[in-house]
């Protein structure tokens, strides 16, 4: 198992006929996902990568099954084109643009909710690098060649730091059952809780590495929920120690502002709630090595 | 994006929210004039900078006659306001507001802001305005009245009686609240801001609800449909090095330590940042070249980091994936050789085309040392800046906070 993705899962690309979406479609075939269609609105009936091209999402559901969708389309478009997978079933969402403007992710968060919770679908991103399941299927732009097979569950806020904490896992022999990018914006799709509730589930997962970044409440949720939901063990990393204050206006900020936010605050709450933090983002394949070596008894990897 | 208090007035007025008599001067005699036109006794006349905390600072200042009124204009255009929301450098004054004074009854305080925990629009009024909200709110958080909008209806009149009745407004101020606070709502919606505020919202001796101080922050990812909003922007008030940097479309922000950071993301750029400290050494500069790097790109990153006259080291740190390294590295060797930096350079490189890359550093036969790793990469930066004679002590900027994961 996997969360999220795997062999079977049937994916469709919405901008599958531009730039992007033609370039990293090839990658994800390569890498072997599967890969049924795609939408561009204006361009149904032709065929690009040797797959067919819809007009519209629920099209692509209806003629090849689709039910997962990578969405490359342009800033402006791309709160239109979840809600146009949302409507059309399409079970898992993830949106790799990025510069969507706020109060359109508040909409679309907003128009999820018109669905019941089991058929709802699940947004990934918007500006994140995607999902992959090593070995089974790549649903994002990250080099899969750095990501190995195993058991340690990734999810990041940032794109690189992913790949840099996967590649350090790879050189020590560390696996990944799925590594998910959640992306950098204030108001994301899904939350570190939502994928912490997914890997403690998934069988395959012994251990889950959480890396964010400052600002935001989302690190200090997921903490407190890996302290009072999660039996297997969660390993964090805060980047931005050394971040400048950010300049702002006005006191608004402020005053909403709760404990929590700037990143050695997540990493005091992190450390209270028992998570293993890792010190410097160079350590973030050692303590995962060490952490599973901890599990395992057996593998003598470690620091 | 932030705009000025006038300008912020301005939107806000056309959305119903009642303002003062003002108007904009770029001179002493200008700002003679405009008193002339909006009439009365007294005027404020104020500095015009992307900051709060003005009056504390000396930027707001009160006057009965014309004279006063052009002896204010002319001691604060071209004078650099120091304030805690703008850093110790300051901002030099280029435009003033000349504003009718207003007999002030009571200040309300009243901000809407992008709440990230409920993510949806957040109203935060509190019955004590004026300039020490922080500290009230950090004080008694219960004088502080919040209140969640649902998106997909709006700020409901319901709602807005409801904060105007908890700040205490009698029954004829509570009909004036409800359309300031609808107005201020419709604008934030309507032009995509992300922070509007109102301190003090005044109630006069006559029964007025006027808007003295207002403040607006807008989307950046919203500009392109906002035009109206964004021929607002100002680019005196902003960071030379940061205007510049945004034109060649790399997010840069200047630090105060010693070794100029190159990286692409905005995670491992920060990452990177702290692996510097964790070493032993400071960061000049916060610095993502983005995705689709081309050779260019890297180059103007370059002239950016070199431009920080306290930069003694540089250290590149590229994680390739939707980036090549190969483009990176031909960026890194353009740059070598036209910019001929005085600074030793390590340049780590992975992810997409890594051989590529590595192959035209050495190939180039510059002088700059690579690195495999981020440990490596941190422990040869640094040591090269010790061999300058750096002084690589413990810097750092303290407390981190605010922003949206991206500063």
């Amino acid at each position: 198992m996997s969360i999220l993705v795997d062999e079977r899962t049937r994916l469709v690309i919405q901008g599958f006929t531009g730039d992007k979406g033609t370039f990293h479609g090839k990658e994800m075939i390569a890498y072997g996902t599967n890969l049924v269609g795609g939408v561009t609105p204006g361009k149904g009936g032709k065929r690009h990568l040797e797959r067919p091209v819809f007009n519209t999402v629920k099209e692509a559901v209806r003629e090849v099954g689709a039910e997962a969708t990578i969405i490359f389309v342009p800033a402006a478009f791309c709160a239109d084109s979840i809600m146009e997978a949302a409507d059309a079933g399409v079970r898992l969402i993830c949106a790799i643009t990025d510069g969507i403007p706020a109060q359109d992710m508040m909409m679309v968060k907003r128009y999820l909710r018109r669905y019941p919770r089991e058929k709802r679908s699940t947004v990934i991103g918007p500006n994140c690098a995607g999902i992959i399941s090593p070995g089974k299927a790549l649903v994002g732009i990250m080099p899969g060649h750095i990501y190995q097979r195993g058991t340690v569950g990734l999810v990041t806020r940032s794109g690189t730091l992913g790949y840099e904490a996967a590649s350090q896992m790879k050189a020590l022999g560390v696996g990944i059952s799925t590594s998910v990018g959640i992306g950098g914006d204030p108001i994301n799709g899904s939350s570190f809780v939502d994928m912490l509730q997914r890997f403690e589930e998934d069988p395959e997962t012994e251990a889950v590495m959480m890396i964010g970044e400052i600002g935001g409440p989302q690190e200090a949720e997921a903490a407190l929920f890996a302290k009072e939901n999660m039996r297997k063990p969660v390993i964090g990393y805060v980047a931005g120690l050394t971040a400048p204050k950010g300049r702002r206006m006005g006191h608004a900020g402020a005053i909403i502002r709760a404990f929590g936010e700037s990143a050695a605050e997540k990493v005091e709450i992190m450390k209270e709630a028992g998570l293993t933090v890792v010190p410097s983002p160079a350590d973030l394949g050692a303590t995962a090595a060490r952490v599973l070596g901890g599990l395992s008894k057996r593998v003598a990897v470690g620091r | 994006m932030d705009i000025h208090e006038y300008q912020a007035k301005e939107l806000l007025a056309g959305f119903g929210v009642a303002i003062p008599r003002g108007g904009v001067a770029y001179s002493p005699e200008q700002a003679v004039y405009r008193a002339s036109e909006i009439g009365g006794a007294r005027w404020a006349v104020k500095a015009q900078i992307h900051s709060g905390a003005r009056g504390k600072a000396g930027g707001i200042k009160l006057c009965t006659n014309e004279d006063e009124v052009r002896q204010a204009a002319k001691t604060l255009l071209g004078k650099r306001l120091v304030t805690h929301q703008t850093g110790p450098e300051g901002r030099t004054v280029h435009r003033l507001y000349i504003e009718a004074a207003v007999p002030i009854e009571r200040e309300i305080y009243l901000g809407f802001v992008l709440d990230r925990k409920s993510e949806r629009v957040m109203i935060v009024a509190s019955a004590q305005g004026g300039m020490e909200i922080e500290e009230i709110s950090e004080r008694s958080p219960d004088a502080i009245i919040r209140s969640v909008v649902e998106p997909a209806v709006g700020l409901t009149a319901f709602q807005a009686r409801e904060i105007a009745f908890a700040l205490g407004f009698d029954a004829a101020q509570v009909t004036r609240a409800v359309t300031a606070l609808l107005g201020c709502y419709r604008a934030f919606r309507d032009l995509d801001a992300t922070m509007v505020e109102i301190n003090p919202l005044v109630a006069t001796a006559d029964g007025q609800l006027l808007a003295l101080d207002c403040k607006m922050t807008f989307d950046d990812n919203a500009l392109f449909r906002r035009p109206n909003v964004s021929e607002l922007r100002d680019y005196a008030e902003e960071d030379p090095r940061e205007s510049q940097a945004a034109e060649y479309g790399i997010n840069y922000v200047a630090l105060d330590g010693e070794i100029g950071c190159i990286v692409n993301g905005a995670g491992l750029a920060m990452g990177t940042m702290d692996l510097i400290k964790h070493a032993g050494s400071s960061p000049a500069n916060f610095l993502d070249v983005g995705g689709g790097a081309s050779p260019e790109k890297v180059c103007n990153a370059f002239r950016l980091v070199l431009a920080d006259a306290k930069v003694k080291a540089i250290l590149v740190n590229i994680f390739a994936g939707i980036n090549r390294c190969d483009w990176v590295a031909q960026g890194v060797v353009n740059a070598v050789k036209e910019l001929k930096p005085a600074v030793p350079l390590v340049v780590r490189l992975a992810g997409t085309n890594v051989e590529e890359g590595r192959r035209i550093l050495k190939e180039s036969g510059l002088d700059l040392a690579t690195a495999d790793t981020l440990t490596e990469a941190a422990e040869k930066v640094v040591a090269a800046l010790k061999a300058t004679g750096g002084t690589a002590a413990l810097g750092g900027q303290g407390e981190v906070g605010g922003g949206n994961g991206k500063p």
